[in-house]
C-alpha cells in the first residue's frame, strides 16, 4: 500500500526521473500496462495474418444476393454468420454476433464501475458490480460456444466442393468447419476463426477466473484490510483490454 | 497512517464518485450508439472502400473511449501514454505493410 501514497515532502517526481512511482501509476498497474501491449502485439500479429491471407485471396465479385459459399474465393462474412439460437433456418446475419458485442460492452462498464467503487472503499457496490461482470463474462463465453458449436456442424444442406484427397480431385459435400475443411470458403478462413476467436476466448475465460478472484478478496475483506482496492482496478485493465481487443475482432472479422 | 485514516472518511461522502459515474454511462451510450450505427451502415451502405473506410473509423472512434475512460489512459501522465500509443504505430505500420504483401501475393497467382 505505501507504494500508492506519494510521501509528503518528497521531491516532486519529474518526467524522467522515476521517483517512487514512475508515470505516476504503482509498480501493479504500469506493468499491467506494458503486459497489455505485449499482448496487443500477438493479437495484431493474428489479425495482419488474416489480412494477408485474404488479400492474398480472390474476393466474392459476384451480386451480393447471388452469394454462394465455395472454396474458389474468400466468403462475405455476414452470409456466414447468420444463425441465432432457437431461431433455426431464419436468415439474421450478424444478430448473434451484435448481441455478444453488447455484452462484453456492458460488463466493461460494470467492471468500471466496480472500479469506482473501490476508488470510494465501498465494498458492497465492488461485490454487486464483480458479480455482473462475472455473469458477463459466462454469457459472452457460452455465446462463443454455441457459435462455434455452429460453426462446426454447419448447415442443413452442406456444401457441394471440390476439393483434392490422396492426390486427385474429388467432388463432395462438406458439412460445416474444421482445421482442413470449410464448407463456408477456403480452409484457412476457418482456421483463423478458430485461431481469432480461441485465443479472444481463451482471454475472456481467464478474465473470469481472475474476476472471481477479485470478487472472492473483496467478499472476504482482503482490500478492506489492505487499504486499498487497487488489485480491482488492474485485473479492470485487463478486462477492458478483452473487450477492446473484441471490438477489433467484430470490426475485421465479422464486418468488413 | 493517519493521513491514510482520513482518506477512509473522506471517501465515505455517498456524492463522491458521481461525475465519474455519469462519465462511465456516457461511455456506454457512445459505444453502444456507434455499434449501433455499425449494424445500420452492414446493411445499407453497398460495399467497397466507403464502407470499410467508415468501420475503420468507428472501430478507432471506440477504441479510443474504451482505452481513453473505461482504462483511464487519458488521465495519466503524458509519459504514459506515449508509452503505450508509440509502440502501436509500428503495429498500424505492419497491417499497411502485409496487407500490400498479401495483394503482391494475390497479383503473382491470379493477376
Amino acid at each position: 500500500m505505501a507504494a500508492n501514497v506519494t510521501t509528503p515532502g518528497a521531491v516532486e517526481p519529474k518526467m524522467w526521473l522515476g521517483g517512487i512511482e514512475p508515470m505516476k501509476a504503482s509498480y501493479g498497474k504500469l506493468m499491467m500496462w506494458f503486459f497489455l501491449i505485449s499482448d496487443t502485439f500477438t493479437f495484431s500479429a493474428l489479425l495482419v495474418a488474416y489480412g494477408t491471407a485474404r488479400f492474398s485471396f480472390p474476393a466474392f465479385t459476384g451480386k451480393h444476393e447471388d452469394f454462394t459459399f465455395s472454396n474458389m474465393y474468400w466468403p462475405v462474412p455476414e452470409r456466414v454468420y447468420e444463425a441465432v439460437p432457437f431461431l433455426h433456418g431464419i436468415s439474421l446475419p450478424l444478430v448473434f454476433v451484435g448481441i455478444m458485442t453488447f455484452i462484453l460492452i456492458a460488463s466493461s462498464v460494470t467492471m468500471v464501475l466496480a472500479v469506482e467503487a473501490g476508488h470510494r472503499m465501498d465494498r458492497a457496490n465492488v461485490e454487486k458490480y464483480m458479480l455482473w461482470t462475472i455473469l458477463g463474462g459466462f454469457t459472452f463465453l457460452g455465446c462463443q460456444a454455441w457459435e462455434w458449436s455452429h460453426f462446426i456442424h454447419g448447415t442443413d444442406s452442406g456444401t457441394v466442393m471440390k476439393v483434392i484427397e490422396n492426390g486427385t480431385w474429388i467432388e463432395k459435400t462438406i458439412f460445416g468447419a474444421n482445421l482442413t475443411e470449410n464448407q463456408y470458403g477456403p480452409p484457412a478462413f476457418a482456421d483463423f476463426f478458430f485461431f481469432i476467436t480461441g485465443f479472444h476466448g481463451t482471454h475472456v475465460f481467464s478474465g473470469v477466473i481472475l474476476n472471481i478472484l477479485i470478487f472472492f478478496r473483496a467478499a472476504t475483506g482482503f482490500y478492506d484490510k489492505r487499504g486499498s482496492y487497487e488489485m480491482v482496478e488492474k485485473v479492470g485493465l485487463y478486462w477492458h483490454f478483452v473487450d477492446l481487443v473484441w471490438v477489433f475482432v467484430f470490426t475485421f472479422f465479422y464486418l468488413v | 497512517m493517519a493521513e491514510v485514516h482520513h482518506h477512509h472518511v473522506h471517501n465515505q461522502d455517498p456524492e463522491a464518485g458521481a461525475e465519474q459515474r455519469k462519465a462511465i454511462w456516457k461511455t456506454f451510450w457512445i459505444l453502444l450508439i456507434i455499434t449501433s450505427l455499425e449494424f445500420l451502415i452492414a446493411f445499407t451502405v453497398p460495399h467497397g472502400i466507403l464502407k470499410i473506410t467508415i468501420f475503420i473509423v468507428m472501430t478507432i472512434v471506440k477504441a479510443f473511449y474504451i482505452v481513453g475512460e473505461f482504462m483511464h489512459l487519458k488521465h495519466e501522465t503524458k509519459t504514459l501514454i506515449w508509452s503505450i500509443l508509440v509502440p502501436v504505430i509500428f503495429v498500424a505500420w505492419l497491417i499497411l505493410a502485409l496487407m500490400l504483401e498479401g495483394n503482391a501475393i494475390f497479383e503473382a497467382i491470379f493477376g
